[in-house]
């Protein structure tokens, strides 16, 4: 943080931008990855950019309190657009640009949308399809335009055009654009970002700018972040992840933030720009190991005994020497040769040999990937955070970091555990209200500020960090009147790399089952050392050796929960693997990857009826939904498994 | 499609005959290519119709008639005249340099724009440089048109076959071509990968305006693409228009359905 920076008044985001000109104005702001090469624009040279989008938006009639909708790949003229809408006192509504247009036009609706803009010709053509239904919508600016000559349509503008045209305007009206920003204030809304819907529809969370503003200031604070900090920005900026890590905290502290130049190149581009501080939810860091392990798989076999070796010594000391604490002289100088021969290049080929700070978040992590990570040194930790607060809910402290907690309370926020277990807190980046919905508002966020988290947990009596096991509404009870932990089981399953994703059902049964999406890549791969032909997803998930290597997998989840004497009759008894992989498009996932239990389970029905009545085999056809939205049919046979169990454990003197 | 536009004719081929020793490949072939259309050549299997692609760029020399091209007329033409008169072509199969990168595979495309001689562009200075620079950028608008950003150090003979078939296009469109050949740039792919084909097709005929001869196996796809379609049969023209009429052509049906023939 910098002292002598006024901060009372930085409460906008137009601000906060004058400030880095004044301070940093040859500093790189934003980079884009264009032709192969990194295009980089000053904070000086964004403002510019900003101001004259703002004028030129205006001049399209954009105004006070009005919505923009933004929509497309992370692209710096799509963050110029949301700084230039805020410059007016308008308010950026991201959305999920792989969302079809169906979904699209609720949100456009609902949010009153007056203008949006967008990156390409894909978006062009779902905003055209939905414009019947959104009357409200006027404008649309495109950013690429590619394929676009031949539309000619008087609501449809080039990015160039309207910027041009906000040059002249603001020569003509000179102080304009000062003014504008001069009206802004702390309590104005700053953004609406939609939550992606574990159930209904989504609904708009109302954020202000004080909101937004000293929640990423706080977070700055918390972890000594400043403008030296590199970031790539790659995560959807519909999520308000991105909105924090690659805008907010951006716009704070003064640092860059690139952008890749594809969602096909993130990976080359991530090693490119080596961010200093990053965030990816826990799959990420899942499918990068998977992959290290893969090629090492190949590699050959002295580089992988090399490699094998110096990671068992990381597994042994790596953490603490990360966490600072005393090890044998023998050990640290091995981990320096170490660093040199393995974990630095394993490092640089992840893109994370510079990264001071990694987050994730979302789902739970496994320990085993977690530990990996920091083992090779790289200080990734574990954060619980909403849209309804802008992110920060608990954070895991430096040297304090365990695999199945979340943290402490991030700096100003309060929480506590109510009486049925839930977790709820009060921080200054509660939201002000959902969207046009005061009902949810109310039942969601109380008089004096605490807002429902919907999830439940406990504090940890050892260390004071707050623990998650599941959704409150998804804890529910076997018919003996065991604890049913769905989400709590899915995440050991799904902590074995063969296992994607798994769904599990028990709640008001007389045990428990699961349906489980096996992971391509890796099992592929496994069915390719044994010689397995296989044709695709579908006929790899229905071969026995497939079965075998699934059920070791179930088993060892059985070993472990048979430990714990509350959830230990929950031990899954029967499961299959799905002939299909679960999909967004299909409803099964949200968009943000989250599985929807309740609607894969009345979709499949007859899976689930199947695993509890013994059969061994049941016909499926299931209509799937493909990218550009037409719809087809599966069928498959899919074959029924049973698990081993094992005797619980009772609570008695050695209880855990 | 057929209400578009059309320019002038860019390529003529006039009463064309090509025999090699007794076995007559092509048989009085005439019809021409106009300026800004996707012109399609189909046929059976043996029809003659990379023959036909061969005779336009040269490659092989015809006993009679004569081709036109951009005015003026000869009896042959020469590979190397064809590409520096802006004619580039894909092959059907992949003919790309396998241990080089997809950006060099496209570099080698800008080759005949290359002026500077071997001394400069080995010192990599003056002039060479700001033609490698002016080159370079030519052909990263090409991997940016064609969406492979992410291959682009990528050796290209660890890609996937239509993979490659895109890299080839690339390096047929760095060239900027005036009229571009394309053999059989759909054999092989899956539905998914044709999809992605046509839409470049189409994509680099509007953008450009490139002029695109196309050999195609595939009906349905030529039937979507082409403004005009030309059908070969045992070396001989079947029908010649716009692709309804030769859909309801009766000779095209009997070559296509397989009635027999006199001679058979």
């Amino acid at each position: 943080m910098h002292p002598k920076e006024p901060e009372t008044i930085l409460d906008t985001f137009p601000r906060l931008l004058q400030s880095h000109v004044e301070l940093r104005p040859e500093q790189d702001s934003m980079r884009v990855k264009d032709l192969g090469i990194w295009q980089s624009w000053t904070w000086a040279e964004a403002a510019t950019e900003i101001r004259a989008l703002a004028c030129g938006l205006a001049n399209l009639g954009l105004k006070r309190g009005e919505k923009m909708a933004i929509i497309g790949d992370n692209r710096p003229r799509l963050y110029w657009g949301m700084t230039a809408a805020q410059a007016l006192g308008a308010i950026p509504v991201p959305l999920y640009q792989d969302a079809v247009a169906d979904e699209m036009a609720y949100v456009l609706d609902n949010a009153d949308v007056k203008i949006a803009l967008v990156q390409n010709q894909e978006q062009v053509d779902k905003m055209f399809e939905l414009r019947e239904r959104c009357p409200k919508l006027e404008h649309i600016i495109f950013d690429e335009p590619r394929g676009l000559r031949f539309y000619d349509q008087e609501y449809l503008h080039d990015y160039k055009k309207i910027r041009q045209a906000g040059v002249e305007y603001d020569r003509d009206h000179p102080d304009f654009y000062d003014q504008e920003v001069a009206a802004g204030s702390g309590d104005d809304i700053s953004i609406m970002l939609y939550t992606s819907g574990t159930t209904g529809k989504p609904k708009g969370v109302v954020l202000s700018n004080d909101n937004v503003i000293i929640t990423a200031r706080n977070g700055i604070t918390r972890e000594g972040l400043d403008s030296h900090e590199e970031v790539l920005a790659y995560l959807p900026m519909a999520w308000v992840g991105d909105n924090l890590f690659s805008y907010a905290q951006s716009y704070v502290a003064g640092f860059c933030v690139s952008c890749p130049e594809d969602a096909t190149t993130v990976a080359s581009d991530l090693r490119e720009i080596g961010p200093t501080y990053y965030f990816a939810p826990p799959s990420i860091y899942e499918r990068m190991l998977t992959q290290v392990m893969i090629r090492m798989e190949d590699a050959a076999k002295i580089k992988r005994n090399i490699f094998h070796y110096f990671m068992e010594h990381a597994r042994k000391v790596g953490v603490k020497i990360l966490n600072r604490e005393p090890v044998s002289l023998k050990d640290s100088l091995l981990y320096k040769l170490g660093n040199i021969l393995v974990y630095g290049p394993l490092k640089d080929v992840l893109g994370l040999r510079r990264t001071k700070l990694a987050y994730t978040a979302g789902e739970a992590i496994g320990p085993e990937i977690f530990d990996f990570y920091r083992s090779l040194g790289i200080n990734i930790k574990q954060l619980y955070g909403q849209t309804e607060c802008m992110v920060f809910i608990c954070v895991q402290p430096d040297g304090e970091v365990f695999a199945d907690t979340v943290g402490t309370p991030a700096i100003d926020v309060e929480i506590k555990i109510d009486d049925n277990g839930e977790i709820m807190y009060r921080s200054p980046g509660v939201f002000l209200s959902y969207y046009k919905n005061p009902e949810s508002t109310a039942s969601t966020k109380t008089e004096d500020g605490w807002v429902h988290t919907g999830d439940a947990g406990y504090i940890d009596d050892n260390n004071g960090h707050l623990k998650i096991i599941d959704r409150a509404k998804d804890v529910g009870k076997l018919n003996d009147g065991t604890l049913f932990a769905p989400k709590y089981i899915e995440n050991k399953l799904k902590f074995f790399s063969f296992v994607k994703e798994a769904v599990l059902f028990g709640n008001q049964r007389d045990f428990s089952t699961a349906f489980i999406n096996i992971d391509l890549d890796a099992v592929g791969n496994w069915a390719e050392r044994r010689n397995l032909a296989y044709s695709g997803y579908i006929d790899l998930a229905g071969q026995s050796e497939i079965y075998e290597l699934i059920q070791d997998c179930v088993n060892k989840v059985n070993q472990d929960l048979s430990q714990d004497s509350r959830l230990g009759n929950s031990q899954i008894r029967r499961f299959l693997i799905l002939h299909k992989e679960l999909d967004a498009d299909d409803g099964e996932l949200t968009r943000t990857s989250k599985v929807r239990r309740s609607f894969v389970g009345d979709r499949y029905n007859i899976l689930v009826d199947a695993l509890y009545s013994g059969q061994e085999e049941c016909h499926v056809e299931t209509q799937v939904t493909f990218e550009d939205g037409r719809t087809g049919n599966l069928a498959a046979d899919v074959r029924i498994s049973d698990a081993e169990t094992y005797p619980v454990k009772t609570p008695s003197r050695d209880a855990a | 499609m057929s209400e578009r536009n059309l320019g002038e004719v860019i390529l003529a081929v006039d009463n064309i005959s090509l025999s090699f020793g007794v076995m007559k490949v092509l048989d009085d072939i005439s019809f021409d290519i106009r300026r800004g259309e996707i012109r399609s050549i189909i046929g059976p299997n043996g029809a003659g119709k990379s023959s036909m692609l061969n005779v336009i760029n040269g490659f092989y020399h015809p006993q009679q008639g004569s081709i036109t091209f951009k005015g003026e007329t000869r009896k042959q033409m020469a590979p190397h005249r064809a590409a520096s008169h802006g004619i580039a072509r894909t092959f059907q199969n992949i003919a790309l340099f396998k241990g080089m990168s997809t950006l060099d595979n496209i570099m080698t495309g800008r080759n005949l724009k290359m002026k500077t001689n071997l001394f400069w562009q080995a010192l990599h200075i003056g002039p060479a440089r700001a033609e490698e620079l002016e080159n370079r950028e030519a052909a990263e608008k090409v991997i940016d048109f064609l969406d492979i950003q992410a291959i682009r150090k990528k050796p290209v003979g660890k890609l996937p076959y239509g993979l490659q078939k895109r890299v080839e296009l690339g390096r047929a469109l760095a060239a900027e071509p005036d009229l571009l050949l394309l053999d059989e740039p759909m054999a092989g792919m899956n539905s998914e990968e044709k999809e992605d084909m046509c839409r470049f097709i189409l994509d680099v005929n509007s953008e450009f305006g490139t002029t695109i001869a196309l050999i195609e196996h595939d009906m349905g796809v030529v039937m979507d693409l082409s403004d005009r379609v030309l059908v070969l049969d045992y070396g001989k023209q079947l029908a010649d228009g716009e692709p309804d009429e030769v859909r309801a052509n009766q000779a095209v049906i009997d070559a296509y359905l397989g009635v027999p023939h006199e001679e058979g």
